[in-house]
């Protein structure tokens, strides 16, 4: 055990830390489910990916710096220390991304990956149906081969910024008649093909952060097909690996959401310690934020010992999803009755506070990842 | 930055665990019940034959030199396996503190090397601890006089016992007799010596609270898969399946904290007592949950004495305030965290 940063971790975390002195824009930028937002967001991306920063962990052949997943994490640290924008490719880049790193062709990462990461192609996701949320596997939309098409037919819903993404990625039933798992494909669709229908869907925040998108003999090369045919389900596993055991939600987030609370608790203490559970539930939050931090250094540890991340990646989802309501909760219990005022400060908490009630349902609900830790890696009976 | 054990660690762990597997089944931790120490002597002579009472004594007096990240995982099976943990305040605790005075060659050339072999077991008394664990069968008692320390003969000591819920633990009120001829170590040596004991008995509980807390999960995953209701194994519920699933997240990030808690007291890092609190608060919160939800997925056979639950579920309540309550390490956290000093954000953690 040897829980110190190397000479040259410390050099590359004052490069980011000024890169990000210098670059990250003094006004927070509209929100991103907004038009001008997106655009602005986009910019971003590009000045990030300008730094090579965009997809770090990538080679640099394919856009990014090579970086190891410590740095990862000391870029994710300084990024969110800075208060950055949010990432608006972040599906794409922290989910896709990887999946096309083990599964892609040469050809297929070549295509993707640079412009993914220059935010040329802005990607959204396409798992959901409305058939098909926690069971996943009761995906119906089908993709029909034709020569050296898909044509894709279905619904697909809740599909977080899609609806000025060019592209998304998902599962489609490519065997006529299968059931469940089998006969699954796992397809790349440009959403400017001929038949796909976009309907915007408004989130709890007032704005269309999600869509619904409707296929209707839309015409897919083949070369678009991620994987062997056949073999969706798994490869779209390996995406839900990724989401919910580490890239996508790096600890440094939570931890600037603890700076922040200890902040507001230490501004506002008197009126808060009438209610003595708010000083603990900040002493607990703050401790979470560092648990989930060690957590994710320990994993990071045994991936570069050769260790794969398992099934008790569904503990992280847990873990991360409740900090954040805790996090958030405890906040507008110290705001009071400022909590529901359209002030910059108790808007930012509550928009927070709003996000984190998703987070133990979006990317399967905490119930389903409960089940996959005790069925997976407690292994109780089915 | 590694978070991993070492391959010798591992295998030190592991012989531990192979040992206890044989020697501290159920049965056996029983019978140490109505044994005078709690614990069985051969018990106790084969894990000094293992070298654990050796392992925190300087190798000049026999011993191996190792420290507090070894001490994590061995106290993780110490409670895996409810072995009573008389060795690991020997060979731990006190080893360490005897080996820590800056001014007593004599008194460490006596004792370590006693302790290494496994011929002497030591007791401490702290104000944290009212009650002295193994104070009637230790050959020597180490004890807190206003941050002096005090070494005293057990044959000068009065001592009575006092149960404890847990039928292995061996509480006494003592009557200690201190004086100038007593002290090893002034007040102004003994502060900082008082506080990494404080610390390493800390670890060493929240290292057994681990251990137990994954004891409780396996026993009550066997329970749940062979107990059948409705026709089918209740561990197919995912009533049954969610209680589980708790405990394992709680525990999955209890770990690391551990981890580094170990670590920042090897190093001897400023922060070490936060860290260490944080760890007790975090192994706690886990060991308390795989307590409560493993009684109630065993059902009424949890409630009873034949059911080998109630050895680790007792030892959890028993250990959970032990060296610190709730209180102490919650404001040990508090008294950091919300004084002016205090860094957190991104970026902090290793600092």
């Amino acid at each position: 055990m040897d829980l110190h940063y190397t000479a040259e971790q410390h050099a590359f975390r004052a490069e980011v830390r000024a890169w990000m002195q210098a670059h990250v824009p003094r006004e927070a930028l509209p929100d991103y489910d907004t038009f001008e937002g997106f655009q602005a967001h986009r910019a971003w991306e590009k000045t990030l990916n300008s730094a090579g920063y965009a997809g770090i962990t990538w080679p640099e052949a394919l856009g990014g710096r090579g970086a190891s997943l410590i740095e990862w994490l000391i870029f994710e640290e300084e990024y969110w220390a800075a208060d950055a924008p949010l990432r608006l490719n972040q599906n794409g880049i922290f989910l896709l991304g990887p999946t096309l790193m083990e599964y892609g062709t040469p050809e297929q990462k070549a295509r993707f990956l640079p412009r993914m990461a220059a935010c040329d192609d802005m990607w959204a996701q396409a798992w959901s149906e409305p058939g098909a949320g926690s069971d996943m596997a009761a995906v119906r939309c089908t993709a029909e081969r034709d020569g050296d098409h898909y044509v894709l037919n279905g619904q697909k819903t809740w599909s977080t910024r899609a609806r000025w993404a060019d592209w998304v990625f998902g599962l489609f039933r490519t065997e006529a008649g299968s059931q469940r798992h089998h006969g699954l494909s796992y397809l790349l669709v440009p959403l400017d093909t001929p038949g796909v229908t976009l309907r915007p869907i408004r989130q709890l925040n007032g704005l269309a952060g999600f869509a619904e998108i409707f296929f209707d003999n839309v015409r897919v090369p083949a070369d678009c097909l991620l994987g062997g045919e056949g073999e969706g389900w798994h490869v779209a596993m390996a995406t839900a690996g990724f989401e919910r055991g580490l890239l996508l939600r790096s600890p440094a987030r939570y931890q600037q959401t603890a700076k922040r609370l200890l902040a507001l608790y230490l501004a506002n203490r008197e009126a808060a310690d009438r209610d003595p559970s708010i000083r603990d539930a900040v002493i607990r939050a703050v401790s979470g934020a560092e648990a989930y931090t060690l957590s994710t250094y320990r994993t990071v540890s045994m991936l570069a010992k050769g260790s794969k991340i398992g099934p008790e990646s569904s503990t992280n989802k847990i873990f991360w999803s409740e900090l954040d309501l805790l996090l958030h909760d405890t906040a507008l219990r110290i705001l009071g009755s400022r909590a529901e005022l359209d002030t910059p400060e108790a808007k930012r908490w509550m928009e927070g506070f709003m996000f984190a009630q998703a987070g133990p349902i979006y990317a399967g609900s905490n119930e389903i990842q409960r089940n996959i830790v005790a069925e997976r890696m407690l292994g109780m009976p089915r | 930055m590694d978070f991993t054990y070492t391959d010798d660690q591992r295998a030190f762990r592991d012989a531990m665990r192979a040992l206890f597997m044989v020697e501290a089944s159920p049965e056996r931790v029983r019978e140490g019940w109505e044994m005078e120490g709690g614990i069985s002597p051969q018990l106790q002579a084969l894990i000094a034959g293992q070298g654990l009472c050796a392992l925190s004594v300087p190798e000049a007096h026999g011993g191996l030199g190792l420290a507090d990240t070894d001490w994590a995982l061995m106290s993780q099976e110490f409670g895996y396996y409810a072995v009573p943990d008389a060795p690991l305040n020997t060979g731990y605790l006190a080893a360490s503190l005897i080996a820590a005075l800056p001014d007593a060659p004599s008194f460490q050339a006596h004792w370590l090397p006693a302790i290494a072999q496994g011929q002497a077991r030591v007791a401490i008394s702290h104000p944290l601890c009212p009650l002295v664990a193994d104070a009637g069968q230790a050959d020597l008692l180490l004890v807190w006089r206003d941050e002096e320390v005090h070494a005293i003969a057990r044959s000068e000591v009065d001592v009575s016992a006092v149960a404890s819920v847990d039928p292995a633990r061996r509480l006494y009120r003592v009557s200690l007799p201190t004086g100038a001829a007593t002290r090893l170590a002034t007040a102004a040596q003994g502060q900082a010596l008082w506080r990494d004991l404080v610390n390493r008995a800390s670890l060493a509980i929240c290292g057994q609270l681990l251990g137990l807390t994954q004891r409780i999960l396996d026993i009550s995953i066997d329970y749940t898969a062979q107990r059948k209701q409705f026709g089918k194994p209740i561990g197919s519920f995912q009533a049954v399946k969610h209680h589980m699933a708790d405990v394992a997240v709680k525990s999955e990030f209890a770990k690391p904290v551990l981890n580094r808690a170990a670590w920042a007291l090897e190093q001897g890092h400023p922060l070490r007592d936060v860290y260490v609190s944080q760890a007790r608060l975090a192994c706690a919160e886990a060991a308390r949950l795989a307590a409560r939800n493993g009684i109630q997925v065993h059902g009424a056979m949890g409630y009873t004495w034949e059911c080998d639950l109630q050895i680790f579920m007792k030892r959890i309540w028993a250990l959970d305030a032990a060296w610190g309550d709730a209180g102490f390490h919650k404001a040990r956290v508090a008294n950091w965290l919300f004084s002016p000093g205090a860094e957190i954000g991104p970026g902090k953690t290793f600092i």
